[in-house]
């Protein structure tokens, strides 16, 4: 009866909405109010297999929300979600077998087992076959290098381990889709490195679907074609990068070191936005290729040292959403 | 794939409290220190009743083995109960913590995740004192095949009636998380009101024990029948043979409150 369903998308959100009924207290008054409060509403999208989808949003843009009625953890108080043809919340046990979910901020690990007995409990839960979960662990605690800290305490291992034990942890079953998080926050930059070329291969090599939330614009760059911008509850973008960057006007800048104090540089194609001392910071679309603005400056500036920031994500969001409101 | 059924459910119940044990074990001292304190703790209740019986040679009509009796099989009722699924009290700490999030994203029914997680017999102690109370007091039964039947059926109905009172009242949690305390007034209180006859009550409190917290299925009116004892407050004979009814339904009732509170349940922040 699972056939069915592998011709449409794998995940199908229709108009979804969610709110939550919060007590608040008002000054002045005995009584608590009861208050609505929107996470999300007007929320349509749909992924196919094997995508690699960044889902954006500052703080509170209803993220978390949106990902706990893909996994059934939250009832829909309207509209429709599917995942593999399933009812996240109606068939969450059944679904449960075909997702795996990775809360960054929060170990699905048991804090006083050894990594090894939280794998084991794993395989029990969702009854992997002995010869499959043998292959797996020994595959992803060699690719993510987790060897040395299968019998230590869940609670001794560091942030980054605990994390590459988490996403073992996620991947145990052979999951179709996994939804990752805040998978890279606070991790060092090698980890960070490490991980994203653990899940690009994944997905190359598995067909894996990878829905990641994320504050960190490179994860985004380094993982996924696609982006869908949730702002306010509701989807404010979706499709690509480049396309994201276009369209929220973004831009990037050049942060130029003189060798002695100058008037604002005048180069075409940039604009200074801030001089301090011998320090200029010029801005450009991001779109535009820097070589020849570097071009431009060198061959009429003594520069001493010139360094390229990337736009952040969260700019380029409120930007976006400060155009569209 | 057909959906895997209670007996499935029940393995994978064992696997992980298996698991659990076996970690556990990894600390024997503690683990055996626990179990012989608890042993200790909960074999106090019983030596209270003992000294009470020193000044008493009755406790309204009954006597001390025949108060054993029931102190053992309600006893024996609520430490099986309390091993089983003792953990589910603590899904107010598992909400606030995001730990229920994880149970939900796993292939188990919660209810069973939430039994057996961190599943510990440190209550071996209880379960050992009240079954010897219990095979102590069972000596002075006048047996018959009837009586080993009801007797049997009293101690699994029992444990019903405390799985049904457990998972009950700890589903509050998912409205109101710290209700712990008021739970326990029900799920314990009507514990410890069950290790005395019951006659010694007023008849509201009777009535309340048998259609509201059903404690009384769990060993008076079982017993009344296996000591050959007519009613006191005159109730129907019936009742004495109702319990694994009562049983079924406390535990039907708590899954639907449960269901209730799960669909309900709001998650936290993250």
């Amino acid at each position: 009866m699972t056939a069915d369903h592998t011709s449409g998308p794998l995940i199908d959100v229709r108009d979804l909405e969610r709110t939550f009924d919060v007590r608040r207290r008002v000054e002045g008054r005995r009584r608590r109010t009861r208050e609505q409060v929107v996470a999300v509403h007007d929320l349509t999208f749909s992924v196919d297999g094997g995508e690699m989808v960044g889902y954006i949003g500052p703080n509170g843009a209803g993220k978390s929300t949106t990902i706990k009625m893909l996994t059934g953890i939250l009832v829909p108080t309207g509209g429709e979600v599917r995942v593999r043809g399933l009812d996240p919340s109606r068939q969450r046990v059944e679904l449960a077998r075909r997702i795996g979910v990775v809360f960054g901020q929060r170990s699905t690990l048991w804090w006083d087992l050894p990594l090894r007995d939280s794998f084991d409990l794993l395989q029990k839960m969702y009854r992997i076959s002995p010869a499959r979960y043998r292959e797996n662990l020994d595959r992803f605690v060699d690719l993510l290098d987790l060897g040395a800290q299968l019998d230590t305490p869940v609670r001794q291992l560091s942030l980054g381990q605990r994390m590459r034990g988490d996403i073992t942890a996620a991947l145990l079953h052979d999951p179709e889709v996994i939804y990752l998080d805040e998978p890279t926050i606070g991790l060092d930059v090698v980890s960070k490195g490490r991980l994203r070329e653990f899940l690009r291969a994944l997905n190359r090599e598995r067909g894996t679907t990878l829905l990641l939330t994320t504050h960190d614009l490179q994860d985004i760059e380094a993982l996924c074609d696609r982006v869908i911008v949730i702002d306010h509850g509701t989807s404010v973008y979706d499709g690509t990068l480049a396309g994201l960057h276009a369209q929220g006007g973004s831009t990037r800048t050049l942060v130029v070191d003189l060798v002695d104090e100058a008037p604002p540089i005048d180069v075409p194609g940039a604009e200074v936005r801030k001089v301090e001392g011998p320090r200029q910071w010029l801005s450009f679309p991001s779109d535009a290729s820097a070589a020849p603005i570097v071009a431009a400056v060198a061959a009429s500036y003594a520069v001493a040292d010139l360094s390229i920031q990337e736009p952040d994500i969260e700019d380029v969001i409120r930007d976006l959403y400060s155009r569209g409101a | 794939m057909a959906s895997p059924g209670p007996a499935q459910h029940l393995r994978t119940y064992g696997q992980i409290a298996w698991l659990w044990i076996r970690a556990a074990w990894q600390y024997p001292t503690s683990f055996v220190l626990l179990a012989v304190g608890n042993g200790l703790i909960t074999g106090l209740d019983f030596v209270g009743l003992w000294i009470m019986f020193s000044h008493l040679s009755r406790l309204d009509g009954f006597t001390l083995h025949e108060v054993a009796l029931l102190y053992g099989s309600a006893s024996l009722a609520l430490a099986v109960a309390d091993t089983a699924i003792g953990s589910v009290e603590r899904i107010g700490t598992y909400i606030r913590t995001g730990r229920l999030d994880q149970m939900m994203t796993k292939p188990v029914p919660l209810l069973v995740q939430v039994c057996a997680d961190q599943f510990t017999l440190r209550r071996l102690g209880r379960l050992t004192q009240a079954a010897v109370v219990f095979g102590w007091a069972c000596t002075y039964v006048d047996w018959t095949p009837l009586r080993v039947l009801v007797a049997v059926s009293m101690l699994v109905s029992g444990a019903l009636v405390f799985f049904g009172l457990f998972v009950g009242f700890s589903c509050i949690q998912f409205w109101t998380t710290d209700a712990t305390e008021f739970a326990n007034a029900f799920t314990y209180g009507g514990a410890t009101v069950t290790q005395y006859p019951l006659s010694i009550f007023p008849r509201e409190v009777m009535v309340g024990l048998t259609f509201v917290i059903p404690v009384a299925f769990v060993n008076w009116y079982p017993c009344l029948y296996l000591l050959g004892r007519s009613d006191p407050f005159g109730t129907p004979d019936a009742f004495q043979f109702a319990s694994p009814v009562a049983g079924i339904l406390t535990m039907a009732a708590a899954l639907l409150v449960w269901r209730t509170g799960v669909r309900h349940y709001t998650s936290t922040g993250s």
